[in-house]
């Protein structure tokens, strides 16, 4: 870190943010990863192990982790398929809009996902 | 017209380690940021040392950090930038400095070099001009790229840069990336070999820094997405 020079001004734009967003979902999912194992290897353990692992997702609070969790998916995803647009079809002014565009429907998944809870 | 007003100026003294100077300075209208620093030179304190040359935005020699970011200072208002009355002068982030807002440009330019960003004739000695065919996908991906002055805006402004001090950076990939595009060139081999390392093109994250920075409205991001393309068909052509 230089005594002159800040790096937050220069960060300051979507690109940045795009970049930030993949990141920290990217770290998440990863963290997520052993506890998905976990939930699976509670089905060798017999059924009623599972059903018991089941019926704890039923519980509110880990219902709003898993919409976080989707949410951390969708985003990944969206930012994976941004930077594969941006970098495999070579590029093209519209792909200015291509992290508008994952922002949103990263939301839209999760809202999706929140809505269906209800269901 | 005249303008009442002073502007509070904040001027990088000294290296690596140093300090910030304060320097109040008049405002006028229409005025620069180059304008102010020449001001602060003329006229408050002849020591300080900064770079500049053409004064149009062509030569590439005047950018400093301004506020936080990188511009050149030659083209860039004061009314543009400043946060109400001060202004905030550094030296570019990523290089050494020399002293005050002069930076060392060598390990920018060293990169280039790297990067084979030389012309490489494929005929040495060609009877006629070389016609270089109009509107084809190449020559429009090496007039994107052409315009670049060398200021070393993209190059202070890429994170990578700064993480990895190796990492050729935007401006040489940039350039790699229009000579790649030149039909006269022949130097595409050794190039692509150059700019595939850890240090090359996959190292960029598409962030965006560059792009988003260079005064020229290039887009580096974009040149080195070329290079990611062009390195991953040599690697399966088994030409790397
Ligand atoms: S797009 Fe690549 S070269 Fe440009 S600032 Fe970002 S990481 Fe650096
Ligand atoms: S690409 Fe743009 S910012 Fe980078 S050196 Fe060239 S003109 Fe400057
Ligand atoms: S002085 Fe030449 S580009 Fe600014």
């Amino acid at each position: 870190m230089s005594p002159f020079n800040p790096v937050w001004p220069v960060r300051s734009h979507r690109g940045y943010l795009a970049f930030v967003v993949h990141r920290v979902s990217g770290v998440g999912l990863a963290v997520f990863l052993p506890l998905h194992f976990l939930a699976l290897g509670t089905a060798i353990g017999g059924e009623a192990a599972l059903e018991g692992f089941l019926r704890w997702t039923d519980h509110p609070l880990v219902k709003l982790a898993e919409t976080g969790l989707v949410l951390l998916l969708a985003a990944h995803l969206a930012g994976g398929l941004r930077l594969l647009a941006l970098e495999l079809l070579g590029w093209r002014d519209w792909q200015k809009s291509a992290v508008a565009v994952a922002a949103g429907f990263s939301l839209a998944a999760g809202l999706l996902f929140l809505l269906n809870l209800g269901l | 017209m005249p303008d009442e007003r002073t502007l509070e100026v904040k001027v990088w003294r000294g290296g690596e380690s140093g300090r910030f100077q304060a320097f109040a300075v008049p405002r006028r209208a229409s005025q620069t940021v180059l304008d102010v620093v020449t001001w602060i030179q003329r006229h408050l304190d002849a020591t300080l040392s900064y770079r500049y040359a053409c004064r149009v935005g062509m030569c590439g020699s005047c950018a400093m950090t301004v506020n936080g970011k990188p511009r050149w200072t030659c083209r860039t208002h004061v009314d543009k930038v400043a946060d109400g009355d001060t202004l905030t002068v550094a030296p570019l982030a990523n290089l050494p400095v020399v002293k005050d807002l002069a930076t060392d440009m060598a390990p920018f330019f060293d990169k280039w070099a790297k990067a084979e960003g030389r012309f490489v004739p494929a005929d040495e000695r060609p009877a006629d001009f070389h016609t270089v065919p109009p509107g084809t996908r190449a020559s429009r991906a090496a007039n994107a790229g052409i315009e670049c002055i060398g200021c070393g805006i993209c190059y202070a402004a890429c994170d990578i840069v700064r993480w990895n001090r190796d990492y050729l950076g935007p401006a040489a990939l940039n350039r790699a990336w229009t000579l790649v595009n030149d039909v006269r060139d022949a130097g595409n081999d050794v190039r692509l070999a150059a700019v595939a390392g850890d240090a090359g093109c996959h190292a960029c994250h598409s962030q965006e820094g560059c792009r988003t920075h260079c005064p020229k409205q290039i887009n580096p991001t974009a040149s080195i997405a070329g290079l990611k393309r062009a390195t991953m068909v040599a690697a399966f052509k088994g030409r790397l």
